[in-house]
């Protein structure tokens, strides 16, 4: 089993097993391991400390509280033991039949376990005391009953997931009776998520009976229990203190490593203990600055030796170089897996959690970003530069109302705005974006509004600070054509009118035709080609755009076969040596194999290739 | 909201029937009876069939409980079989003592438990572990033995609390807020740890969002995207569990007066238990149950508040 050999890996997990698995064994070997019988007296050592006699030392009656720990364990781990009987047994009944039987059955199984979970147990377990004295085995079975709804839910979930699936019709067609099929199928689906389930109940029933004893509502003394051992230490704390630690020692440490065991199964079947859990401060990208290249001074966004990198030193864009001057827009293009989104991520900081940036110069309107700290790039971000991320629904707050979150916005750009002016701003923002009906769109939940309206209301959002450039990732690919062509007239338009500079990641060439000055070319990571738009069209340097260009669904020829781009692109850490498009390139020789360095040609852009496509100068073939 | 509450509340109905139909169901079940219990080792039979008929033992089960629910709804909950008390006003004069200890532990688990689960989903890291190993400790010890420690160190050895008893609030405020100060730490503990993983969790599932990031992206600072966006989605998930670990509460609050000595519905629980004494057990038993469905009220209402989409459904 996989889940075992998981947990068994985990020094953590080992750790837990082996304490489990030794507790379990001295307790059910206590008439064979322990040093005294737990009853026998010995009046002439009462409440000593560990000693070598008794290394756990004694209670008031000088009996040897190590020997009583172990036939107390017997006791409190088989009681343990039938609560989760009790609970498998319930939990997996109830749940395979709700699952597989549905209906009716299905929803009273449902209801009755939110009743159960919903009721305060140890109250319950109280009644059943009263009515069966001292009877811990009732109560505890009890408990396991009340905490099976927990089980139950995950069994039927997995038995409906299964009951769907095709080769469970084709089993039953086989003749497989339906207990074989279930027993096949849904056990092995449930086997991880359940026994972590037991470990967490295990741990919590072992407290309850810890409580149940010490109120003395259980195994009446002199036999001991766990619980039992914790109410007479009770009665020494002054006389003896040290007796709490033995007593409520190990049941602390069982409970601790029944939770820390059910904690690492689970996260050995989710597979997801390798990522460091996320936190805001991981969240913030850290930079650093390496030499290279001077900025453009003329541009608004000047970026060089951009390279992004994993906390392994896996990279994901590599020397990437471009320049934006004010008032032009930039179309960053490729194939998704280039690094396009991670690049514009990379200026304004705002990475996956441990991914890092290295760059020589990112400057923005004079202003250094590299040298900024996370509040200082805050200042940059919406109100210098803008950025609208790509699924426009999923960038808004779901819990706020389209109103509050622009208000929210302007408020944050315009300080000591009055009510009125902000106000005033927000329409303004809703009518400059085209959303017809601006009172009414604020009323809006963003769960209400169109894939369209929700880009609007992004669009008017990064436009709250009037930043000086925008930056647009994949802006139209979740929307339909026509509201596609309406969003990038508007942000034409906004461009034109507020002489904001405009950077469109995408994959999509007529977004490119259509809005862009300048083009730059991604693959796996690296700057291809770079040039202007109308020259892209016409003159593609680098095989890839190329290709790209050819492969492009808006230039085809009505009624021919759109060609395809063989292969994809190489995941980051797989990326050849040479030039990374060797593998896919109908134009690769041995000299692709080498280095592969920027050529820039004056006055017409640069590209990265040894036989570059449309060219004068060097050896085009074909 | 008012459907939700109306569901809610009809719902409530069935569990206020069954946990009170428990005692009478169970109590049928066992051989021996309420009359054996309070003649003790008397054995003449002509008292124990008139013990019997004065407790109405002698009528069907669903008869009794007829007769008790109909008592119940006036405010009759019988009385002790031992004391011969009227439980209702036993359960009223211990009711102060044990809300201001839930209230209090409620409150603590709350602001204690919010603060450590935010500080671990900001941090992170080292910080962010050491958290994580203190709460699986914090769940994992067993509430009598950690009031005991508390005991010991804190009454016992540098005296700075009352060992046990409980002073009325209007007696002494500050002796009151002194004599429930170990008995919260003690309640409020497990609580303190589930709801600081909760809100881990859930903030660092919010945090990854990509509205966080857009917010980013917009230049909010990092207080106003945690306190406004990230709080208040985050909140949905841990006013749910809070829940659950209110009614746990209850559970915990009777081996806590039970160990500090407070005389409260939860010491009265024990002594009811371990003396058969079905008419106060009953008692307390609807007393908690009112109180887990005021609990999943309040648990309800605050997800409506909380969430556009349950209200415009
Ligand atoms: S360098 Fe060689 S392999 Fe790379 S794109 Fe140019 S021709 Fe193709």
């Amino acid at each position: 089993m996989n889940a075992w050999r998981a947990v068994a890996g985990r020094p953590l997990g080992a750790i837990c097993l082996a304490w489990l698995g030794l507790v379990v064994l001295a307790c059910a070997g206590a008439d064979l391991i322990a040093p005294h019988h737990p009853q026998e007296q010995d009046l002439s050592s009462v409440y000593s400390g560990p000693t070598w006699a008794h290394w756990l030392g004694t209670d008031q009656l000088g009996r040897d509280i190590l020997s009583r720990v172990l036939h107390g364990g017997r006791v409190s781990l088989l009681v343990v033991g039938q609560a989760l009987a009790a609970y498998l047994v319930l939990g997996c009944a109830a749940g395979v039949l709700a699952g597989y039987r549905r209906g009716l059955l299905d929803r009273v199984v449902l209801r009755l376990g939110d009743l159960a979970l919903s009721m305060p147990a140890v109250v319950i377990l109280l009644v059943v005391l009263a009515i069966f004295p001292h009877d811990e085995s009732a109560a505890m079975i009890t408990l396991g009953a009340l905490s099976a709804a927990g089980l139950a839910r995950v069994v039927r979930a997995s038995t409906v997931a299964v009951r769907e699936e095709p080769f469970v019709a084709a089993a039953r067609v086989a003749g497989l009776s339906t207990f074989r099929i279930l027993g096949r199928h849904v056990l092995p689906s449930v086997i991880g998520p359940v026994i972590s389930l037991v470990a967490l109940v295990a741990g919590s029933a072992l407290l309850v009976e810890a409580s149940l004893g010490f109120l003395g509502l259980g195994v009446q003394p002199p036999e001991p229990s766990w619980g039992g051992l914790i109410a007479e230490a009770s009665q020494a704390i002054y006389r003896q203190p040290w007796l709490l630690v033995p007593s409520g020692g190990v049941v602390a440490l069982t409970a601790v490593a029944c939770a820390v065991l059910g904690d690492v199964l689970r996260d050995a079947t989710d597979d997801r203990t390798s990522r460091e859990p996320l936190s805001w401060r991981r969240m913030r990208t850290q930079v650093t600055r390496r030499p290279g290249e001077p900025p453009d001074e003329a541009a608004v966004l000047s970026v060089r030796g951009l390279s992004v990198r994993l906390a392994d030193g896996t990279a994901l864009v590599d020397d990437v170089a471009f320049d934006v001057h004010p008032g032009t827009a930039l179309g960053l293009v490729g194939e998704s897996g280039c690094g396009k989104t991670m690049t514009v991520s990379a200026v304004l900081r705002l990475l996956p959690p441990g991914a890092v940036v290295e760059a020589a110069e990112v400057r923005f309107a004079g202003q250094d970003l590299l040298s900024l700290d996370e509040r200082g790039m805050s200042r940059v971000r919406g109100g210098g530069i803008g950025y609208i991320a790509q699924d426009p629904v999923a960038s808004l707050d779901p819990l706020f109302t389209v109103g509050d979150q622009l208000t929210e916005a302007v408020r944050h750009h315009n300080r000591g705005a009055t009510r009125a002016e902000v106000r005033r701003r927000v329409v303004d923002l809703l009518e400059a974006v085209h959303l017809p009906d601006p009172p009414g769109v604020m009323a809006e939940y963003p769960h209400q509004l169109s894939g369209g309206m929700a880009q609007r209301v992004a669009i008017a959002r990064a436009l709250a600070g009037e930043p000086r450039v925008l930056i647009a990732d994949e802006p139209t690919t979740a929307l339909d054509v026509t509201v596609q062509a309406e969003i990038l007239d508007l942000l034409r338009e906004l461009r034109d009118r507020t002489g904001m500079a405009l950077i469109l990641v995408t994959h999509d060439w007529g977004v490119v035709a259509d809005t862009c000055d300048t083009a730059v070319v991604m693959y796996a990571g690296q700057v291809v080609e770079q040039t202007s738009v109308q020259r892209v069209f016409e003159a593609p340097r680098h095989p890839y755009t190329e290709a790209l260009l050819a492969a492009d669904p808006n230039a085809a020829v009505p009624g021919t076969r759109l060609p395809v781009l063989p292969g994809s692109v190489p995941a980051p850490g797989h990326w050849p040596d040479g030039c990374r498009f060797a593998p896919r390139c109908a134009f690769a020789t041995a000299e692709c194999a080498g280095p592969v360095a920027m050529t820039a040609e004056p006055m017409r852009g640069s590209y990265r290739c040894v036989h570059p496509r449309h060219g004068t100068t060097t050896g085009a073939r074909r | 909201m008012l459907r939700l509450v109306g569901g809610r509340l009809l719902w409530s109905v069935p569990l206020l029937v069954v946990l009170s139909a428990l005692t009478f169901l169970l109590a049928w079940l066992t051989p021996g009876d309420a009359a054996r219990v309070v003649l003790g080792t008397d054995t003449d039979p002509a008292a124990y069939a008139r013990v019997r008929s004065q407790l109405g033992l002698d009528r069907s089960l669903p008869e009794q409980y007829g007769t008790w629910l109909a008592g119940a709804v006036r405010g009759d909950l019988g009385r002790s079989l031992f004391t011969g008390e009227s439980v209702a006003a036993v359960v009223d004069s211990r009711l102060a003592v044990s809300l201001s200890l839930l209230l209090l532990s409620a409150l603590v688990i709350a602001v204690v438990g919010v603060a450590v689960g935010l500080v671990g989903a900001l941090r992170g890291g080292v910080v962010g572990r050491a958290l994580d190993g203190l709460s699986v400790v914090a769940m994992s010890v067993p509430t009598p033995w950690l009031g005991l420690v508390l005991v010991v160190v804190f009454a016992v050895n540098l005296a700075w609390f009352p060992v046990t008893g409980y002073v009325p609030a209007a007696q002494s405020p500050g002796g009151w807020a002194l004599s429930l100060a170990l008995p919260v730490v003690c309640l409020a503990a497990g609580g303190i740890a589930v709801i600081a993983k909760q809100v881990r969790g859930a903030v660092v599932e919010v945090l990854g969002r990509a509205y966080v990031r857009a917010l980013r992206a917009n230049g909010l600072p990092a207080r106003r995207i945690i306190c406004r966006h990230v709080a208040k989605n985050a909140a949905l998930p841990v006013v749910t569990v809070f829940g659950v670990v209110l009614i746990g509460l209850l559970g915990g609050s009777i081996v806590v007066e039970q160990l500090f000595a407070l005389p409260g519905l939860g010491q009265l629980t024990v002594t009811a238990a371990a003396q058969h004494d079905l008419p106060v057990l009953q008692g307390v038993v609807l007393c908690f149950t009112v109180l887990v469905v005021v609990v999943n009220l309040l648990v309800d209402l605050v997800t409506g508040w909380l969430s556009p989409r349950a209200v415009t459904r």
